[in-house]
């Protein structure tokens, strides 16, 4: 049976209970006349029986789902006797039977193969017709036992309220779940990567050219992983990405919450949003087809040599970018700022602007310096404008005409393709994943960290 | 100070004043030229994008008289085998040929037939197959012009030469030709919303992305949704205040700021690599946006929940309800709205998403439209990506418009929260 129609039978199943469950305690209360006579209301008796036959059924067959085809994998192959030693020659063969089981592989197989793959095509039927009876029988005996336990003094309600906490507690942990996902997909393979290549080396090494040759005696064929030219890349993107940001976008927070009227604020405010909500990649087609010759051709007209993807194109459109994110989060702690500490100020005859540079921005600085820092973090994990507008080339220079290259456009670049998982050329993706990782972490953590201090100052 | 009278004083004062008018002054234009430099970001954006891309909802059309004949075609009967072996593209060129006698030479005749799209014979294809009895008949069909005879003829209105690219004189000297008698014009381009991807920008379309872009979202609204607001359910009304509670929260906070690249490297590692899911597929690419628009959902849910008043709690409990009563049958009706518009700004956040989904596929050559969640796709900002980075000329036009496309449906789901706040969401 199909897995779509199992799980629409399963879902059948699971209403038939309900329906079943909530009938039984109707007509048991009528019986034994009204409702109050029951220790729960039908509705929950229903539910019951719905999450006995459902819930253990579709864990079931999510589990199944998951592993499944690890399980037919390990069957098969352990019924090949000579098999290759290594993983790469292991996936291969079994890429073989498998598109030979689908019926499509082109040329002669082999009768090892041949018979490898009959075994496959039987297994695959077998763990088929085994799942859609294993969930089924689960469903309904189970479901046939909740409805049996039935009696009007089941404390139904509280059973369900107990599963349904347990539910929501598990959804909750879906945000740790994933950032153990993260630590653990991303450490595990950049552990496998700093086998090849010394941490030292990736960490300090001034030459970064990832490409790994197909023979062992190619020229050059080690690779570099030096990644301190992406390292500075990013820097140099990400500084003059602030350097357009921070000022405008402070400046444009300030001008909405001290001196504009209401009809400008109201104007104003949402049009700088808009810039928040655009798709990176469309920033980045706007770099790299817009913003890019146009100050290629204003640097040849003053006798400049620019590179047609330049860090300053990139690092102008990324702080376009981030204009609204620190203008909001200006603008939210500049008006958390008391208004008895303007007035002060005001009364003892300095102007508004002094008034905002000396008594204002001082008070409000903990919480624009955490924005500052959440929109650094966000500046350097910015991938598209820089993939489309910054180049690919691992320069290490300080001149923002040239191209540099960052560490989300190098991650980009060796994971779009062909992955190998047993060469430092893919791995080196996760190793620059992890440092991305941790260091967005650290400055996410600090800023929300002084965020939530100085919050609590005025409150 | 002490010795200072108080006209002194005042004279003091007034020196200074001019000069901190100024600087009053200067800093106020300093806050308005930072509200128009970002204003003025937004209209060149906007500009340059429709600017770019308006042209691409036109394409050049070449009107020809084609005879389904026999005999070019090689078949004698019209059904699913005789339709992949026919010769269509001969029929095509008997057409041009027909309507330019005057070519005789072979070099002259190969230049003819790049007039139209290399994707004609396949519409000719789908005309006879809906209509049989055209067989041995003739009929007059508007054909898709080759892309470069269409950046050609736009961008005759900017400049009287125009833009040739690989255009030669003969071949300009036929398009004007046909501009004249009206056989070559520019109709609505219905191709780019019914096609998918091609290599010939005449024949790209965005329907494969737009349907990937639908699978992949309702995957993670399906997903996020309920999630999330569970997660929020759970810590707003039953999470005790202790270290685990604090250890979520943290977690949320933190990965509502991970570089979204990151959860790409986690569907990649886990969902195709550990779990071996299909690449490319919706399916995994709405898990890895659930992943990355959960702590958006959850937050906003959060801040629903908050604003319910404890009152209505508070009433509910004492009219005998259990906790689990309160909130499913009173607090989260009054939150839904609130909710909805967080799950509209999450799934609007999901749709402009492009760096995870490279990272698991989505950034392949697909053609077909994508008929389930299994079935590799790709979405439309991978799509905007992949013609960027095309080098025809055509690209470029068809880019924006994929692009104008893409904010519009954005814009869209923005505005309908915005109403949505507005006209559900209750004062207390």
């Amino acid at each position: 049976m199909q897995t779509p129609t199992l799980f629409a039978l399963l879902l059948l199943l699971i209403l038939v209970a309900y329906g079943t469950g909530f009938s039984r305690a109707l007509s048991a209360a009528r019986s034994r006349g009204g409702l109050r006579n029951l220790a729960s209301l039908p509705s929950y008796h229903g539910l019951f029986a719905a999450l006995w036959c459902g819930l253990p059924a579709l864990l079931l067959l999510g589990a199944w789902l998951i592993f499944d085809d690890a399980i037919i994998r390990f069957m098969v192959m352990h019924s090949i006797a000579d098999k290759p030693d290594t993983i790469a020659g292991q996936n291969l063969l079994y890429a073989q039977i498998q598109n030979l089981s689908a019926g499509h592989l082109i040329g002669e197989a082999s009768p090892q193969l041949q018979s490898a793959a009959e075994h496959l095509n039987q297994l695959r039927s077998n763990a088929n017709t085994l799942q859609a009876f294993l969930i089924l029988v689960l469903a309904v005996g189970l479901g046939a036992f909740a409805l049996l336990r039935f009696s009007p003094e089941l404390r139904a309600r509280e059973k369900v309220e107990k599963v349904l906490r347990v539910i929501l507690i598990t959804c909750a942990c879906a945000a740790i779940f994933t950032t153990v996902g993260i630590l653990f997909s991303v450490l595990f393979e950049s552990l496998r990567f700093f086998q090849s290549v010394p941490v030292s080396e990736f960490l300090f090494g001034l030459h970064w050219s990832p490409q790994m040759a197909l023979r062992a005696d190619q020229v050059g064929s080690s690779g570099a992983f030096g990644a301190v030219p992406l390292f500075t890349g990013t820097l140099m993107v990400s500084a003059i990405a602030m350097l357009v940001a921070v000022p405008v976008g402070l400046m444009a927070a300030i001008y909405l919450a001290e001196y504009a009227s209401k009809r400008v604020r109201n104007v104003a405010k949402p049009i700088i949003e808009i810039l928040a909500g655009v798709p990176t990649v469309v920033y980045g087609f706007f770099a790299a087809l817009t913003v890019a010759p146009f100050i290629r051709e204003l640097a040849t007209s003053v006798g400049l040599q620019a590179s047609s993807e330049s860090a300053l194109a990139a690092g102008l459109v990324m702080g376009i970018m981030i204009i609204p994110f620190v203008s909001s989060l200006s603008d939210d702690v500049i008006n958390a700022v008391p208004q008895s500490l303007r007035d002060g100020a005001l009364g003892l005859g300095s102007t508004q602007s002094e008034t905002v540079r000396k008594v204002v921005i001082p008070a409000a600085l903990p919480g624009i310096v955490g924005g500052v820092l959440l929109a650094v973090s966000r500046a350097i994990g910015e991938t598209m404008i820089v993939v489309m507008a910054a180049g690919l080339a691992a320069n290490l220079t300080a001149n923002p005409l040239e191209s540099v290259t960052t560490v989300t456009v190098q991650i980009v670049t060796l994971l779009v393709g062909d992955q190998e998982f047993d060469s430092p050329k893919t791995l080196a993706a996760f190793a620059l994943g992890l440092m991305l990782f941790i260091s967005t972490l650290v400055l996410n953590f600090i800023a929300l960290h002084v965020v939530k201090k100085y919050r609590e100052q005025y409150d | 100070m002490t010795n200072l009278t108080q006209t002194q004083v005042r004279e003091r004062i007034e020196k200074n004043l001019a000069s901190r008018h100024r600087t009053e002054k200067l800093f106020r234009g300093l806050g308005i030229a930072s509200i128009a430099f970002g204003v003025l970001a937004v209209v060149i954006l906007f500009s340059d994008i429709i600017g770019k891309g308006s042209g691409a909802f036109m394409q050049a059309s070449i009107q020809l008289e084609v005879h389904y004949d026999t005999e070019v075609l090689g078949i004698d009967q019209v059904d699913d085998e005789s339709l992949t072996w026919a010769n269509f593209s001969g029929v095509i060129r008997q057409a041009l040929r027909e309507r330019f006698p005057s070519v005789t030479g072979r070099s002259d005749k190969r230049e003819l037939y790049t007039l139209v799209s290399s994707g004609a014979p396949f519409t000719l294809r789908d005309r006879l197959a809906e209509n049989p009895e055209l067989l041995g008949k003739s009929e007059v069909v508007w054909f898709a012009a080759d892309d470069d005879v269409d950046t050609f003829i736009k961008s005759l209105k900017d400049s009287k030469e125009g833009f040739r690219g690989r255009t030669s004189d003969q071949k300009a000297g036929w398009i004007e030709q046909l501009l004249e008698t009206g056989e070559l014009k520019k109709r609505f381009n219905t191709i780019f919303f019914t096609n998918g991807d091609s290599r010939e920008p005449e024949q790209a379309g965005i329907r494969a992305a737009l349907m990937g872009s639908l699978f992949t979202l309702l995957v993670t609204l399906a997903l996020s949704f309920p999630i999330g607001v569970a997660a929020a359910i759970y810590l707003e009304e039953y999470a005790p205040k202790n270290r685990w509670t604090d250890l979520i929260e943290v977690n949320i906070n933190n990965l509502a700021a991970v570089p979204s690249i990151v959860f790409g490297l986690l569907g990649l590692a886990i969902f195709i690599n550990f779990f071996e899911l299909p690449r490319s597929a919706p399916l995994v690419g709405g898990l890895v946006l659930t992943l990355m628009t959960l702590p958006t959902i959850i937050i906003s849910s959060r801040a629903a929940l908050k604003a319910v008043p404890p009152s209505i709690r508070e009433a509910a409990m004492g009219m005998g309800a259990s906790r689990m009563q309160v909130v499913f049958h009173h607090v989260l009706p009054l939150a839904m709205p609130g909710m909805l518009t967080g799950a509209i700004i999450g799934m609007a956040q999901a749709l402009g998403e492009t760096a995870p989904l490279l990272m698991i596929g989505m950034v392949a050559f697909i053609v077909d439209v994508p008929g389930g969640v299994t079935d590799p796709a790709t979405v439309l900002p991978v799509q905007i990506f992949l013609w960027a980075d095309s080098p025809e000329r055509a690209f470029v036009e068809r880019t924006s418009a994929a692009i104008m496309v893409l904010l519009s449906v954005l814009i869209l789901m923005n505005a309908s929260a915005v109403m949505l706040r507005k006209k559900l969401e209750r004062r207390w």
